[in-house]
């Protein structure tokens, strides 16, 4: 997520490729260490909705289809 | 004469440029800094709409059909409070949250529409790509979605809590409460009669 911009890709790739999850665990870290939090999106089978919040690449279901990067929250005013 | 005086002078210019020399250095500065020419950040509408239609996608490709419906045809979207461990639908949550864009959230109480608090909290992009820290308005419902959905109580702990009014009127809240009763009433009636419609199995 990006003021002005919206949804922007940052990278994509196949975690069963040993070279491509390389890069996306390169890319994950990049973006936790520039401040942003992760979450996963998640469904159950009764249509329920949430967000699963990850720290670590190993957190992220293998079957994930997407890392959503977003700013840290602040207390606003 | 002129000797001494000259001597003299530069005896005490010497002696007072440790004070005078930070000084002028400090004034050089600001005249620098009033001369310099700040970059234009124009506001671009076509910008922010296609991020919002992005953002939008992104939002609906995330939260379930009704809380999709809830925002496009309310403005705001109902999160369950203590959603971990419980089932969904509300059974059994006390309170919920009201997740509004770019305005704080607002928890209530689930039976008595009683308003409970505020949570102002933002979600700042320090690298303001575009001149701006704010998000596009789905964007930064969808942030509060996954922060409330993921880790309640993080965010709720990060965010600054006020009584209720201090941002979003009461009346309004209470007015939206109505509405989504309301809303979900039709929704229902409505799901009833295609279900009565349908042929059974």
């Amino acid at each position: 997520m990006k003021p002005g911009h919206g949804e922007v890709l940052i990278a994509e790739g196949d975690v069963e490729l040993a070279e491509e999850e390389q890069r996306l665990i390169e890319e994950f870290r990049r973006q936790l260490d520039a401040g942003l939090w992760a979450a996963v999106p998640v469904a159950d089978g009764a249509g329920r909705r949430e967000a699963r919040m990850v720290h670590r690449f190993e957190d992220v279901p293998r079957d994930a289809d997407r890392v959503i990067f977003f700013p840290r929250a602040a207390g606003g005013s | 004469m002129l000797l001494a005086l000259g001597a003299s002078a530069l005896v005490a210019i010497a002696l007072l440029s440790d004070l005078i020399f930070p000084r002028l250095l400090e004034m050089w500065t600001r005249y620098r800094a009033r001369r310099r020419r700040a970059p234009e950040l124009s506001f671009d509408p076509g910008r922010e709409r296609r991020a919002e239609q992005r953002a939008r996608e992104l939002l609906r490709s995330c939260v379930n059909d009704e809380e999709w419906a809830m925002y496009r045809e309310l403005g705001f979207i109902r999160v369950w409070g203590g959603r971990n461990g419980r089932s969904e639908g509300g059974d059994g949550a006390e309170y919920a949250y009201l997740i509004y864009p770019h305005r704080p959230i607002v928890a209530y109480l689930a039976q008595t529409g009683r308003l409970l608090s505020e949570y102002c909290v933002a979600f700042p992009d320090e690298t303001r790509p575009y001149g701006s820290v704010r998000l596009p308005d789905s964007d930064d419902v969808l942030a509060k979605w996954m922060a409330l959905t993921g880790d309640e109580e993080r965010l709720i702990t990060t965010a600054n809590m006020h009584l209720p009014g201090r941002q979003v009127d009461p009346a309004q809240v209470q007015r939206d409460l109505w509405r989504l009763s309301r809303w979900e009433r039709a929704r229902m009636r409505v799901a009833g009669a295609g279900a009565e419609a349908a042929p059974p199995n």
